[in-house]
């Protein structure tokens, strides 16, 4: 095999330029590795040949699986990330935290649960230990403002306390960190929960139809449509087409009544 | 980080016929949507699933003969990846009433659903638990909730999307459970997008008639996912173990589920499940990269469930027709194949060629979607080189602020910006470079209604691992939908089921017949099966 097919087998089985890639070296666990300047941290420690089983999850920055610490050279600062999301940096001394313990109070049937700040407290007294030091904000790979939402569940402020944190991967990055031994995720969640269940507005048309269902409304039309899809395409078709051409408009409101 | 000032060159000529793009979306006007042959003809000529090395015919188990996905076949017609010499059935390691494997958003519905039927569940999961396709799922759930809609038309919407071959039974449970299932997660606490009136926003899908998309912000499987593993969490009857994968199912001597093998991650050991009723929730396969195409799936989508079942004699329906999401990332190149979800189409954005034109109606189903921008960018040379040697068509995100107002994108896609902006690109200024992507496993196991297995007693399937409830097609947001529908159901039969279960003595013969037959038909030069992890050392995946 001639030098050139070579390359490109290689480059086939990377999946990159390796050729025009440039090459930065970083540590894992110690250990000194070059890897292609571009690649998110969780892409280079394959490249590296690590096979991942824990700190890997969706590979898309939403799952929170990957959470990550390191230092750069010359940088006294414990930085956090998230390893499928940050792009490797020259001298970058890192390491995947495999797991940490946090507790999840218990807790079952948040229908029955009220959302209130004696709940949330009840649930993690160790809210109000909160000494607002923002550590946890200044962590949060997602940017979130955690000890924001912190103290408005302290407060009771439920739906704050609920949208400030919509966006946590519960990758507990912020955990790892509190010196309240707070965890923010779990309160967060709970606070979600109790916003979507107890405090938002009920839909009226949810209900009406869930009712509809129930009382059998809906059985005959569909047990009749059924029975034609049953006697196969020809049939169906005509149907499928009738109801497509009469298809709702983009243009119609996006939180359409009826 | 950004685009280089070559892309930016590009992205010029998509600039200049935005405004009259823009204008025209507005009055409603939108490129014309295909005939049903026109859609035909696109889809054999361009889409992957029709390319002449796509499919072959298995040679090996329940389903000889039929034709699946290459890739797939590869680890059917292979050896079980469980050493059987280190299992010992003799001795009990777990002892449950209902076992589920997987812990996705299925795993976790039917997790609750049994343990409030009174079940001893026993949770086994791969990864952590909500380490899953649920949890990257972005764009909605469908259900037909509005008064000008109806389960029958949802159902109509669902088979024509599928190409007219779905289990009419499994649509029926379908889009019957959909409204109680919205109910159900809003009671559990899901933070579905609503107005101050508690009306949910809905929107279109490809190939929906009315609309009915629900969501929660672009995190809609994020959110059901979370809220269904702490409620699955909150149950005291709910044993979670995690890093411990299924390697194969246990029958016994009656041809029952008896149970599984799993393996712990950590030391290697392999251990003994007993379980009076059994559901596989292990989602889909996107990580077996068929036809080498990138995926949007999370780690874990490597078909596992579907190799244990077919192992134990279980049919699979429909593992030739692979959904590709038609907006997959091809820029930057550290997220390639990660999904732009269909909502940026529902918002408005418009797919558009190199030229700046608009080539597509933008909410075909994704088959004729993706058809579409393979055909623009292989046959038509109106692609969008990357720097990296690949191809894409633009998808013109900055229209959606212009039609929906300023701070639409940041408030409706967060998550979607974040991941751009992590890289230097404002989505609500700038488009998207997309090109399509292994997204979907249409088909599956082979189920009842009640998420019986079709073949083997004591056995439930719920989630992406089940085949039969899309056809040949899935359409957006019924994937959502079905894990919990499926999920519930799976949960509250194997629950009920478990009372009255015997079991008898356990064997893993299956697996050594089916061993045997592959060594006999030479079929053992590949890698085993189930490959329980993908294999990216050395590689950039
Ligand atoms: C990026 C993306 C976006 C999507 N967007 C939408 C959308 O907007 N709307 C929609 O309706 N659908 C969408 N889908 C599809 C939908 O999210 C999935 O099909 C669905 O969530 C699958 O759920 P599941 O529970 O069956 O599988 P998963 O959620 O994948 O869960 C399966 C679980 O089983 C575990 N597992 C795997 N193998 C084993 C084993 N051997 N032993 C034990 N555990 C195992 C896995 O680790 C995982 O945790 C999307 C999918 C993706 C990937
Ligand atoms: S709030 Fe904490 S757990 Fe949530 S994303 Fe931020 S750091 Fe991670
Ligand atoms: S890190 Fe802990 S103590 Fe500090 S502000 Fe955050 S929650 Fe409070
Ligand atoms: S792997 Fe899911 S957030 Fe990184």
């Amino acid at each position: 095999m001639s030098a050139e097919a070579k390359t490109k087998e290689k480059e086939e089985k990377v999946g990159l330029d390796l050729s025009k890639a440039n090459f930065i070296d970083i540590y894992i666990m110690g250990k000194r590795y070059s890897v292609p300047d571009t690649l998110p941290i969780m892409k280079a420690l394959e490249f590296c040949g690590y096979k991942l089983i824990r700190g890997v999850g969706c590979r898309g920055g939403v799952c929170g699986a990957c959470a990550t610490v390191y230092r750069t050279k010359g940088d006294p600062a414990l930085k956090v990330a998230l390893a499928c999301q940050k792009v490797v940096e020259p001298e970058m001394y890192l390491a995947q935290i495999p797991f940490f313990p946090a507790g999840r109070a218990v807790y079952d049937d948040i229908e029955k649960m009220e959302p209130t700040a004696a709940t949330v407290r009840g649930m993690y007294p160790e809210i109000a230990k909160c000494m607002g030091c923002n550590t946890c904000t200044k962590s949060c790979p997602q940017d979130l403002k955690v000890m924001e939402y912190i103290s408005a569940a302290l407060r009771g402020d439920i739906e704050k306390a609920a949208r400030l944190s919509f966006e946590c991967v519960m990758c507990g990055l912020c955990t790892t960190r509190c010196p309240a031994n707070i965890v923010q995720p779990n309160v967060g969640i709970l606070c979600r929960r109790l916003y979507g269940s107890r405090m938002a507005i009920k839909s009226p048309e949810l209900a009406r139809r869930v009712r509809e269902i129930k009382e059998g409304k809906h059985d005959k039309p569909m047990d009749e449509v059924v029975a034609v899809a049953k006697k196969g395409v020809d049939k169906l078709r005509p149907l499928y087409e009738e109801v497509q051409k009469d298809k709702e408009p983009d243009s119609t409101p996006r939180f359409g009544e009826d | 980080m950004g685009y280089t000032p070559e892309m930016l060159e590009m992205i010029k000529k998509v600039e200049a016929t935005r405004a009259a793009r823009v204008e025209k979306k507005a009055r409603g006007e939108e490129f014309a949507a295909m005939g049903i042959d026109e859609r035909n003809e696109l889809k054999k000529k361009f889409h992957p699933d029709y390319k002449s090395d796509a499919l072959r015919k298995v040679k090996i188990g329940p389903n000889a003969g039929d034709e699946m996905v290459n890739k797939f076949v590869d680890v059917l017609e292979t050896p079980s990846s469980l050493e059987l010499d280190k299992v010992d059935l003799n001795k009990v390691d777990y002892e449950t009433d209902v076992l589920i494997i997987g812990g996705g958003g299925a795993g976790c519905a039917a997790a609750i659903m049994a343990a409030e039927e009174g079940a001893n569940v026993l949770l086994m999961t791969k990864l952590r638990l909500g380490d899953a396709n649920t949890m990257m799922a972005e764009g909605g759930i469908q259900a037909a909730v509005r008064a000008k809609d109806s389960p029958r038309t949802h159902f109509l919407d669902t088979i024509g999307g599928g190409h007219f071959k779905n289990e009419p039974e499994l649509v029926r449970a379908l889009v019957f459970d959909a409204p109680v299932v919205i109910d159900w997660l809003d009671r559990l606490g899901t933070m579905f997008t609503k107005n101050e009136k508690g009306v949910m926003m809905t929107i279109h899908g490809g190939g929906t008639s009315k609309k009915r998309m629900h969501s929660a912000a672009d995190m809609s499987g994020a959110e059901i996912m979370r809220t269904l593993r702490d409620a699955a969490r909150g149950k005291p009857n709910v044993t979670v173990v995690e890093f411990e994968p299924a390697v194969e199912l246990i029958l016994d001597d009656k041809g029952q589920c008896f149970g599984a093998v799993v393996k712990n991650l950590e030391t290697n050991q392999y251990k003994v499940v007993r379980a009076k009723a059994t559901i596989v929730s292990t989602g889909g396969s996107g990580r077996l990269h068929y036809q080498d195409f990138d995926t949007t799936n999370h780690y874990g989508a490597t078909g596992d469930g579907l190799v244990m079942a077919y192992h134990a004699g279980c049919k699979l329906c429909f593992m030739h027709p692979v959904q590709y999401h038609p907006t997959g990332v091809v820029y930057p190149a550290q997220n390639i194949g990660l999904l732009i979800t269909e909502k940026v189409r529902g918002l408005g954005a418009q797919p558009i060629n190199a030229e700046g034109e608009q080539f597509v109606f933008p909410k075909e189903p994704r088959d004729i979607e993706s058809s579409a921008f393979i055909r623009e960018c292989h046959d038509r040379g109106k692609g969008v080189p990357t720097p990296t040697g690949r191809v894409g068509v633009w998808l013109d995100s900055p229209m959606i602020d212009m039609l929906h107002g300023e701070g639409t994108v940041r408030r409706e896609l967060p998550a979607k910006f974040r991941q751009f902006m992590n890289h230097g690109i404002d989505i609500s200024r700038l488009p998207m470079l997309v090109y399509p992507t292994l997204h979907y496993q249409n088909g599956g196991v082979e189920m009842e209604s009640d998420a019986h297995s079709k073949q083997i007693p004591n056995l439930y399937f719920a989630g992406e691992v089940a085949g039969g409830i899309h056809g040949e097609n899935r359409l957006m947001g019924n994937s959502l939908l079905d894990i919990n529908v499926f999920g519930r159901r799976a949960g509250g039969s194997a629950a009920k089921a478990s009372r009255s279960v015997e079991l008898g003595s356990p064997s893993l013969t299956h697996v050594v017949e089916y061993n045997r037959e592959a060594g006999k038909k030479g079929l053992t030069g590949r890698v085993a099966a189930p490959i329980l992890l993908p294999d990216y050392v050395g590689k950039i995946k």
